[in-house]
């Protein structure tokens, strides 16, 4: 705790935020979301190339003397923040955060110059629900092969390299085509889950698994709370929105005090999330440089801890303040509660990032 | 004392050369800080004459830091923080030059003490509806009523008060605001025991008290107005300060978590991890605010801070009580006695319990807070107002 974060936006990340902004708006409506979840192809990467090659946000946490756009966790934060008030339906978490602090762990340039100018989605092969530290499932490697199946993997069906961690302790690169990806039913329509199996694919050893997943786990635990910050700030919009319109009893709805305190407590949750989320995204960029990292552990676990229930409840008020019309498919309140649902296991549950801090803070159990 | 500018550079000279005429360490306390006002250092923004020298309100900080180098007294700003936070600020905007003069310098020094006169047990959140009754009489007021939740009133030399002057007006527009001499005759100060045993506050009963008109401040009937000023001003001082981590509540029952083992349960466990997290974003909330301050881009996240705070301490130490098991049973000390000053984290987990049970009523109710967040910041329809074209006098009661 030697400086204190910074907490605030800078004129560049609110410049960024808002050409973000701008391309959602034409590109991800609510409508088009909805009716993709159920095709084939639920992720939109006409969306992806526009944001990974025309804007060039995949490589903004890559140097750019490794081929990226040499920017922070501060930037790639309001990224997601936007992604998540619009639920796209974009692989960026998964790529331009997981797999890339993956391979900026390892020694792989070639692969990550890829992956950050977009040309390639990269997957780690890890399920969406592990919480950094935690241990993770391997294949099998014989001769250069793997050999085995890994369940819950997010993004996995549009992904072109997987980064699969194998029972020599190597994290291996794989060429998609080389395994079989399947598409798992999910609970979060616009972040499906797929199960991976190889047998026998060709795969290249791009570094030591252990440590590469831990970075890629908690910059993405870290960063996950500026999506369910994008989540929470929509959807309680929205609400505070329609409860101005919406009119019963001869008067709006967002008149009745008992929907007005529901509304000013969750406004709070929702500020203050965004105060925790900068903290850990400001932390993961000094930590970048090896300094404070045991600090980065702290924000990140802080905000991943607060995030994740604010960010359902949100969703969940959401859902009761707009009554019946909140129930139907055909309003998009649901694809916000199914990712803030998701969220709130993705990379550790709010209880596992609790027992993280029992340690960090010294808060020991009995 | 002149010719400095009024830059950090500036403010940094003129207190080296104050402190060199005043040498901290063979000055008499109150004559240093008389000085001090009279060089225009103790608020630098407020106007010349008046303890500042019109410098922008950051510029403090310069010359608290070279003040504090030298070890220098101060007026010791928690024990006179009504006068300081409420009662100045609104002399300053309403006051005339005779009224400025007058009370600013020995409220400033702490030589003469303020309190407030606002809250009535009839008019707690509702406090446009309050009933004392200020009467014109020659170039006199004769004020009767009462007024309760008032700290400081047994030490106070002045206060500052509302009452009524227009019962026959719609209840915001019939009220005036005044300075009391908490000396005079007709006022009786009584201690209002609290649930912790002791009485910060106190009951003041106000019986043909006399205050003469050059004693009002602002207009007749312009009470309601003027006291915005006093109110927004308590709301402000609310997180001035940056707080580390573990900084207030959270600090004291981690600390016993840590040192007593033997008290541990796995379900006080999963709490405490909780609050500790809540404690931690509520923290980081406040110091985003202090950096949008400082930034110049204030947010409304200050009004909903102490709504955090409240229920953050109520939920803290009733987890501590509880923590301590057995010894939670006990109490320190139900005597009653008056506090000078109010600590929220002093004394023993059973005492903080009880007086954290305030914190969501004090300085404006969290019901009435989250009515404000819900109006002002997410702009939702306001609550009906029957009262707003009625006659105070027709009000039901």
């Amino acid at each position: 705790m030697s400086t204190p974060p910074d907490l605030l936006y800078t004129e560049e990340e609110e410049a960024l935020r808002s050409a973000v902004r701008d391309l959602l708006t034409d590109h991800c409506r609510a409508a088009e979301v909805l009716a993709r979840a159920e095709t084939d192809t639920p992720h939109d990467l006409a969306l992806w190339r526009r944001l990974a090659g025309t804007m060039g946000l995949a490589g903004l946490l890559v140097p750019e003397d490794r081929g990226g756009a040499g920017a922070t966790h501060r930037e790639a934060a309001v990224v997601l923040e936007e992604l998540g008030r619009a639920v796209a339906p974009v692989p960026y978490l998964s790529s331009a955060v997981v797999a890339t602090e993956a391979l900026l762990a390892c020694g792989d340039d070639e692969l990550l110059g890829r992956l950050a100018s977009g040309r390639a989605i990269g997957v780690l092969a890890v399920g969406l629900h592990l919480a950094p530290g935690d241990p993770f499932p391997r294949v099998r490697h014989a001769d250069g092969t793997l050999h085995g199946e890994l369940t819950g993997i997010a993004d996995a069906a549009v992904a072109d390299v997987l980064l699969v961690p194998a029972d020599d302790g190597g994290l291996y690169a794989v060429e998609a085509g080389e395994a079989t990806v399947n598409g798992q039913v999910s609970l979060d329509l616009t972040r499906p889950v797929a199960t991976v199996r190889l047998d026998g694919a060709p795969a290249r050893r791009v570094g030591a698994a252990g440590p590469a997943v831990r970075r890629a786990l908690r910059a993405a635990a870290g960063l996950l709370a500026s999506e369910q910050l994008g989540i929470a700030d929509w959807t309680l919009t929205e609400t505070v929105r329609y409860l101005k319109e919406r009119k019963q009893f001869n008067r709006p709805l967002g008149g009745f005090q008992a929907l007005k305190h529901r509304l000013a407590r969750l406004w709070l949750e929702v500020v203050s999330l965004r105060a925790a989320a900068r903290s850990a995204a400001d932390a993961l960029a000094r930590g970048r440089d090896g300094e404070d990292g045991r600090d980065a552990d702290v924000a990140v676990a802080v905000a991943q801890a607060y995030a994740a229930p604010v960010a359902v409840h949100a969703a969940e008020e959401a859902l009761q303040l707009h009554g019946g019309i909140g129930m139907t498919w055909e309003h998009p309140v649901h694809l916000y509660l199914k990712r803030a649902k998701a969220d709130s296991i993705a990379y550790g549950t709010a209880g596992a990032h609790h027992q993280a801090l029992a340690g960090l803070v010294d808060l020991q159990a009995p | 004392m002149t010719d400095s500018p009024l830059d950090a550079a500036g403010l940094r000279r003129r207190t080296r050369r104050f402190l060199a005429e005043h040498p901290p360490g063979s000055t008499d306390r109150l004559d240093f800080l008389r000085a001090r006002f009279d060089a225009g250092l103790a608020w630098v923004h407020y106007p010349e004459g008046l303890g500042g020298l019109g410098a922008p309100r950051s510029l403090q900080a310069v010359v608290d830091d070279e003040l504090q180098a030298a070890n220098a007294p101060d007026n010791d700003p928690r024990r006179i923080g009504i006068g300081l936070g409420m009662a100045a600020p609104t002399i300053l905007r309403y006051g005339t030059e005779e009224q400025k003069r007058r009370y600013l310098r020995p409220l400033w020094t702490g030589e003469e003490l303020w309190c407030q006169l606002f809250s009535e047990p009839g008019a707690g959140s509702d406090l446009a509806a309050l009933g004392t009754r200020a009467e014109r009489d020659g170039d006199d007021w004769v004020v009767d009523g009462q007024k309760v939740w008032t700290s400081s009133a047994h030490l106070a030399r002045w206060a500052i008060l509302i009452a009524r002057t227009d019962p026959d007006v719609p209840k915001h527009r019939g009220i005036t605001y005044f300075i009391c001499d908490m000396t005079d005759p007709g006022v009786e100060v009584r201690p209002l025991r609290q649930i912790t045993g002791e009485a910060e506050f106190n009951e003041v009963f106000l019986t043909g008290v006399r205050i003469p008109d050059s004693r009002r401040l602002g207009e007749v009937g312009d009470g309601w107005r003027v006291a915005q000023t006093t109110l927004m001003n308590e709301r402000v001082s609310i997180g001035g300060t940056a707080l580390p981590r573990e900084g207030g509540m959270i600090g004291k029952v981690a600390q016993t978590w840590r040192e007593r083992p033997d008290l541990r349960t796995h379900d006080l466990h999963q709490r405490l991890l909780r609050l500790w997290v809540e404690a931690e974003v509520v923290r980081l909330t406040g110091e985003r605010l202090r950096q949008q301050l400082a930034a110049g881009q204030p947010g409304p996240e200050g009004s909903a801070m102490k709504l955090a705070f409240a229920r953050l301490n109520q939920e803290i130490s009733g987890l501590e009580v509880e923590l301590r098991g057995a010894e939670g049973l006990l109490y320190d000390d139900w005597t009653m006695r008056r506090p000078e000053r109010v600590d929220f984290t002093g004394r023993d987990a059973g005492y903080r319990y009880l007086r954290a049970k305030g914190n969501s009523i004090e300085g404006g109710t969290s019901e009435i807070l989250l009515n404000i967040v819900a109006e002002r910041v997410l702009g939702l329809p306001p609550e009906p107002r029957t009262d707003k074209d009625v006659a105070w006098k027709d009000l039901a009661r």
